[in-house]
């Protein structure tokens, strides 16, 4: 286990990247804490896979340093890094049986058969795979073989980090619920540093302590979930986070203080900066029906079950409100308001308010 | 409900037809002539299982019988190992890979009697490149058409030449086709480039190398055209394969009958081969 430290990461996968745009990985400079649990979330293409295959040593950055409890292991191939990853896919190694899958990182490390014995029942006894220990690994479901990749990637007890790289996209819905929690769970057991990759926002948020978002190769915001919900540093957080995601209008900003459609807004705090285009973010869920407010005219209700999406126009915007209860009908005019301390003001995206008293 | 009917007869019938046509009759007047003997005009005496005896037990058969289980044999050996090692050595990818392709596929488009005609040729002691070369540069004698062992070693190089190919093709498709994740995996894991080898290359190579071995021992139990054409079957009978020496049975003596029972042992034998070995290698798979 280790601290893992990123100082001043770069990564173009370009022979001689000219402008930023050619860099899959715009400066990165990120500590991850010994025994955290992170995620890191973003979209496909954003460079969370680059990122990771950078930490395990798959890939070698352009520019930059990583450290592992503050040695340089920047130049070292991945097995002498001591870190563990899961793939998207399964690997397993066919015309093995599951015990020898799970032996066999020992087995090449040349650890005593003893010490092998007893980490793989550990293991097996944690993955409650025990009875198929003896099993040829082909003969294995999708779910049960990510579950031996995984085993794999515990079994040795000296590990400095396990990357999970989208490790759930071939599991049956109903069992990736189950594998998330066992992941969760054997966090906790092991108290190693993990990495999950992944642009499914409910993985992230249920496995990570800490979500790392990024988008274009860059890091937009580093929180616990609760932080990424409730105040995002960028709109593109908001948006990328919550279902449906932030409300982002776009606003002005006047002398009497910042206008949606020309209906004045009150805001969580003090206004930071000035200059760049204002956008006003709200999340539909502090977004309600009131007798004044914003006038506004239903343009769609979805049912989600436990409530329901509205979806009104204000002028040319359209605002998302999540409503309980007895919703309006298609086409009725409403009155939005808005929670003064969850509403924001962002700055070409990024966050421009301060939190109010 | 599912409906039953006759119907897929109908469908089936033309494929029985054409392979009727082209196989089964042609098989079936095989048997007719392997239990009957002619003096011409067209009459024919019963003579039972004489001919399937005789051949049996014939010093003649089971020589050329052992020369092609030999020939068979040194040819997979040598082409099943080459072309995997050939096949992982080839690049993935980049400006090499059609280059590599091209040159690999190139010896399979000759056509097969000019193969045999250019082995001939430069194998010459005295105007072939190589016969030149071994006989009057490095003074090591070689003549193919006097020397057994020469002709020996001269018709399995010509098929390692003309065939490796098939092999490195096949087991580089299966090689291409798997994902990188396992071999990023092996290194994290530690593998040797053995292991990576012994546990992720060769486990996926096992279906494509099953039909490359399949291809190879069908083709070279078969092989007529490239020895007749480079040996002849000489020098005495030192090369002289169940193809050529069917033909000479056939077509050079005229015993139809001897010639009709032989080929149908020598078609049960490659039949029940192929039928051993692919049960044996699909065996585990259907578990």
């Amino acid at each position: 286990m280790a601290k893992i430290t990123l100082s001043n990461l770069r990564h173009s996968y370009m022979p001689n990247p000219k402008g930023p745009e050619d860099f899959a990985l715009k400066e990165i400079d990120l500590d991850w804490q010994d025994g955290g649990a992170y995620a890191l979330l973003g979209p496909s293409g954003c460079g969370k896979s680059t990122l990771l295959n950078i930490i395990s040593g798959l890939l070698a950055p352009s520019e930059g340093r990583i450290l592992f409890d503050g040695k340089d292991v920047t130049n070292l191939p991945p097995d002498q890094r001591n870190i563990a990853q899961v793939f998207q896919f399964p690997v397993i190694y066919d015309t093995m049986t599951v015990r020898e899958n799970l032996a066999f990182p020992l087995r090449n490390r040349g650890v005593a058969e003893a010490k092998i014995a007893e980490r793989v029942a550990e293991i097996a006894a944690m993955l409650e795979v025990e009875e198929m220990l003896d099993t040829r690994a082909s003969h294995l479901s999708p779910d049960n073989k990510q579950k031996i990749s995984m085993g794999r990637g515990l079994v040795r007890d000296d590990v400095n980090v396990v990357m999970f790289d989208e490790p759930l996209t071939v599991i049956d819905p109903h069992l990736k619920w189950k594998l998330r929690s066992k992941l969760k769970e054997l966090h906790q057991r092991v108290r190693a540093t993990m990495i999950y990759v992944t642009h499914d926002q409910t993985e992230a948020l249920t496995f990570a302590d800490q979500v790392v978002v990024m988008q274009d190769g860059e890091i937009v915001q580093i929180g616990t979930p609760v932080e990424l919900f409730e105040r995002p540093q960028h709109t593109f957080v908001g948006h990328f986070i919550g279902s449906p995601g932030m409300n982002v209008l776009p606003a002005d900003e006047g002398q009497g203080g910042v206008t949606v459609e020309g209906h004045p807004i009150t805001l969580e705090g003090k206004i930071t900066g000035s200059g760049g285009a204002a956008q006003v973010g709200i999340r539909p869920e502090f977004v309600s029906l009131a007798k004044t407010g914003l006038p506004g005219r239903v343009r769609k209700v979805s049912d989600i079950g436990r409530h329901s999406v509205l979806e009104a126009k204000v002028g040319d915007t359209s605002i998302k409100a999540v409503i309980d209860g007895p919703v309006p009908a298609q086409g009725e005019a409403v009155h939005l308001a808005f929670r003064a301390d969850q509403t924001r003001l962002y700055r070409d995206g990024w966050i421009a308010t301060e939190v109010g008293a | 409900m599912k409906t039953e009917n006759q119907k897929a007869w109908f469908f089936v019938l033309p494929v029985l037809l054409l392979v009727a046509f082209n196989a089964l009759v042609p098989i079936m007047t095989v048997v007719n002539y392997s239990v009957q003997e002619t003096f011409g005009n067209n009459v024919f005496f019963w003579q039972g299982l004489d001919w399937f005896e005789q051949i049996l037990r014939s010093d003649r058969f089971q020589a050329a019988l052992g020369r092609q289980f030999l020939f068979t044999f040194l040819i997979l050996i040598i082409e099943v190992p080459l072309g995997i090692i050939i096949a992982l050595s080839m690049p993935r990818n980049g400006f090499w890979v059609p280059v590599c392709l091209v040159t690999m596929a190139l010896p399979m488009l000759i056509p097969w009697n000019v193969v045999g005609a250019m082995w001939n040729i430069f194998t010459l002691p005295d105007i072939g490149l190589l016969g030149y070369l071994m006989n009057h540069t490095l003074g090591i004698p070689y003549d193919m058409t006097q020397n057994p062992f020469a002709a020996w070693v001269t018709i399995v190089t010509m098929d390692v030449w003309h065939w490796t190919s098939l092999v490195v093709l096949l087991s580089y498709a299966g090689l291409v086709s798997i994902p990188d994740a396992y071999y990023q995996a092996a290194k994290i894991d530690g593998a040797s480039a053995w292991k990576v080898f012994r546990f992720i290359q060769l486990p996926k190579l096992k279906t494509v190398l099953t039909i490359a071995i399949l291809l190879r021992f069908m083709d070279s139990f078969n092989i007529y055209t490239e020895p007749f054409v480079l040996t002849g079957g000489g020098p005495g009978n030192s090369t002289t394969l169940l193809s050529i020496d069917l033909v000479k049975i056939a077509l050079g003596q005229f015993d139809l009958g001897p010639a009709a029972a032989m080929s149908l042992i020598y078609f049960a034998i490659t039949l029940l081969v192929s039928w051993l070995f692919y049960t044996l290698m699909t065996k585990d798979d259907a578990q």
